[in-house]
């Protein structure tokens, strides 16, 4: 991808602008050994910020198996874990300034707590609450998405009305592989380049949506390939580079914030777990497949690489394991405690103000409920 | 648990021709006396039989290939039929309609699984503009013999928009056939009849009935429906439970609570009839009207949020039909105006036993007898 410098339009008097296209391979500035190589577009980040957000995969990759476990002891009704996806979750959070906006679904839990949001609000959902938990204009996140594609409309929406408001504000949008092949992805490609917004679309290719590989997917070059269609740059990367996300992430953000409108970026990353815990992955995809991403780890790399540059060692990793387990233990705690949750405040939201008709049934739950207090 | 009320066997809609009777034969003799079937897999012979009696049966999807579905009912279709007969499409409801509408429309009877409930929203436009006006605007050339298999509604402990009620978004629409199984015998002789139609049916199968189990001989259901012998299911209600003081009126989901409502007001000493709807779209009139001028009074059951409902439809009908042998106002229990709550909450949003023998108490006994 090279940022097109005439905003205006992308299409060139000899044909198509080739320069929309991604990168023939992903970009890596990090590979799974640890080594750094230089790239003439993506400059390597601070080794400072790398640390800083190895801390962050560190703790993210601890709230996945905190998540898992809650699962199993029946504390979480179901969890979609992110384990292996660390670096695109991290990266997607820190790349964001505070006035912008996040835009996650079901998966990107790690994403949202990075974003500074309290993981017992955000969970407030799956632990069996009837809400979504945390205030979305507190962080400016929107609430995690289930049906697909739908949540990237609306980041084009929130785009679009802070340009018409003169906000300085850039939307990161979320979406799965599996989620590009729905007409809402398309749509909101095309609507976010003709109305040129500020709105950063970022694909964690994971290869798989629940059983369905990425080939029964789609056939296109790569999904950052469909880009130059909608007329605005696609990018590739390494999703289990930390150091690649954030800076390919970086630049996009700041494009779109200079007022250079969307873009598209693909991480080519891998679901390391089943699709739930409802899930059985043994039914149709082979466990060797699973371990050949298992040298790729988004961890271990950046751990290899900061401990070659003597930022990271015994000391730094066991304070960053204790916080992460500080954290985790946080998240045990709390929901391990019951929460009792009033059945009246299903009625409460529906509408601004509570209808007749549902202050009646309001009160047909409330007098069973009272009816059944009473009883022996 | 069912009891089949004694109606005239309506004609075979569509003749099934065996393209791969071995298939079938085998299939036969595998199952050939009456075991505890669950619902799960009496849809899943009943795909199987389909295809194996109709080369031009089609299944297809989001995760109904190598993993069988998310809930299973497509399991082994792709191992035994291949990939061309069963098979994942890309990651899009609408793609899925449109396309099934386009290979209905050249000879084949596609069977489309929208994964939940409400994951069929996006596919509503293909649904509502051209699977159920297509046949008419055509003037009946064009004909869509194609199934929209959903599973739906809760009582799974389900998250946000896996457990929806949707059958009124479809009812309320002109030309579509919708059915609502709530047996195992009907779940295979609904599905089977369902992909034998010429029109296009929306299949809504209660999620929370897919393991229930039930003593059925599969193999005795598919020679009756072959051969022709079984009774017709679409356009006709059952009488699941006979009762001469009130009538509880429920589909899908919705007819085991009634069931154990009528089990309970049993030992009360209240006699409950139910009647087990099925078939939405026809409507039963008849079976439902003919019940409730029996009992003189009638409760309808179901999940769905009550205001502008399949439920609110059926208690306006039998309150035009029944009105002179009606003791009391025809009642509704059914889900509350808001949107499905979360696991720990549903019990209080669904119907339950007790709220419907409220609401059976408050029939004008007194007035009325
Ligand atoms: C409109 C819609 N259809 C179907 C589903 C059910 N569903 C949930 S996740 C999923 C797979 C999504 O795959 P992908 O977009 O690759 O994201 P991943 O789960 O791999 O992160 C499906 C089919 C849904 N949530 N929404
Ligand atoms: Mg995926």
């Amino acid at each position: 991808m090279t940022i097109p410098t005439n905003s205006d339009s992308t299409r060139t008097e000899g044909g198509v602008d080739t320069q929309l296209l991604p990168s023939p391979v992903p970009v890596q500035l990090i590979d799974h050994h640890g080594e750094a190589h230089s790239d003439a577009r993506y400059a390597l980040p601070d080794p400072r910020a790398l640390l800083a957000g190895y801390a962050r995969l560190i703790s993210g990759r601890r709230i996945n198996d905190q998540a898992n476990a809650l699962v199993r002891q029946g504390r979480l009704a179901v969890y979609p874990s992110s384990h292996g996806q660390e670096a695109c979750q991290v990266s997607a959070a820190l790349v964001l300034q505070s006035q912008d906006w996040l835009f996650p679904t079901y998966r990107d839990t790690v994403a949202v707590i990075t974003r500074g949001v309290d993981p017992l609000e955000v969970f407030t959902l799956l632990r069996g609450d009837w809400h979504s938990g945390y205030d979305p204009y507190e962080l400016h996140v929107a609430p995690q998405a289930t049906p697909l594609a739908t949540q990237l409309l609306h980041a084009v929406g929130v785009a679009h009305a802070a340009k018409l408001r003169g906000e300085d504000t850039v939307v990161l949008a979320l979406c799965g592989d599996g989620a590009t092949s729905e007409g809402d992805f398309h749509e909101a490609l095309n609507f976010a380049a003709v109305f040129h917004v500020p709105v950063v679309f970022f694909v964690q290719n994971n290869e798989y949506a629940i059983s369905v590989p990425l080939k029964n997917q789609s056939v296109a070059p790569s999904l950052a390939h469909k880009a130059i269609g909608y007329g605005m740059p696609g990018e590739r990367v390494d999703g289990n580079d930390l150091a690649a996300l954030l800076s390919v992430l970086g630049a996009a953000v700041d494009h779109a914030r200079s007022g250079g409108g969307p873009a598209l970026i693909e991480a080519h990353t891998y679901r390391m777990q089943a699709h739930t815990n409802a899930d059985d992955a043994t039914r149709y995809r082979p466990a060797e497949d699973v371990d050949k991403w298992i040298p790729k780890d988004p961890i271990s790399r950046l751990r290899t690489y900061l401990r070659g540059l003597s930022l990271l060692d015994d000391a730094v990793e066991e304070q960053f394991a204790a916080d992460a387990e500080a954290l985790a233990a946080s998240i045990r705690a709390g929901l391990n405690a019951d929460v009792e949750v009033d059945p009246q405040e299903l009625f409460a939201h529906v509408y601004t103000q509570k209808t007749a008709q549902l202050r009646e049934q309001a009160d047909l739950l409330r007098d069973e409920l009272s009816r059944e207090a009473v009883q022996p | 648990m069912t009891q089949i009320s004694e109606r005239a066997a309506a004609p075979v809609e569509a003749p099934v021709q065996p393209a791969d009777p071995s298939a079938a034969e085998s299939s036969a003799a595998a199952q050939s006396a009456a075991t505890a079937v669950t619902f799960a897999k009496a849809l899943n012979t009943a795909l199987a039989d389909a295809m194996a009696a109709d080369s031009s049966v089609l299944m297809f999807g989001e995760d109904v290939g190598p993993l069988g579905g998310v809930f299973r009912i497509t399991d082994g279709l792709t191992a035994r039929f291949g990939p061309g007969r069963c098979f994942d499409t890309p990651l899009a409801e609408a793609g899925i309609m449109g396309m099934a509408v386009g290979m209905a429309m050249n000879g084949m009877r596609p069977v489309v699984e929208m994964q939940f409930d409400a994951f069929a929203y996006p596919a509503f436009e293909q649904v509502v503009s051209h699977v159920a006006k297509l046949p008419n605007r055509t003037k009946g050339r064009v004909l869509l013999p194609m199934v929209i298999r959903i599973p739906y509604a809760g009582g799974i402990g389900g998250v946000e928009h896996h457990c929806d009620s949707s059958e009124s978004y479809y009812a309320h629409t002109p030309g579509l056939t919708v059915l609502a199984p709530a047996t195992v015998r009907d779940a295979y002789l609904m599905l089977r009849e369902a992909i034998a139609s010429p029109d296009p049916v929306v299949f809504l199968e209660p999620k929370k009935l897919y393991w229930s189990k039930e003593v059925v001989d599969l193999g005795e259901l598919r020679r009756t429906f072959e051969d022709g012998s079984a009774p017709r299911t679409i356009g006709s209600a059952v009488v699941a439970r006979s009762g001469t003081d009130a009538t509880l009126i429920a589909y899908g989901p919705s007819v085991p609570t009634a069931m154990a409502a009528a089990a309970a007001a049993a030992e009360e000493g209240r006699s409950l009839e139910v009647i087990d709807v099925r078939s939405l779209v026809p409507f039963d009139d008849e079976t439902v009207c003919a019940s409730v001028r029996r009992t003189g009074r009638a409760v309808v059951i179901a999940e769905t949020p009550g205001f502008a409902s399949v439920a609110a439809e059926i208690v306006a009908r039998v309150q035009e039909r029944c009105f002179h042998s009606l003791a009391a106002p025809v009642r509704r229990v059914t889900g509350f105006d808001i949107p499905y709550p979360a696991p720990k909450l549903e019990h209080h949003f669904l119907p339950s036993v007790d709220r419907i023998l409220d609401t059976v108490d408050e029939l004008q006994w007194e007035d009325g007898q």
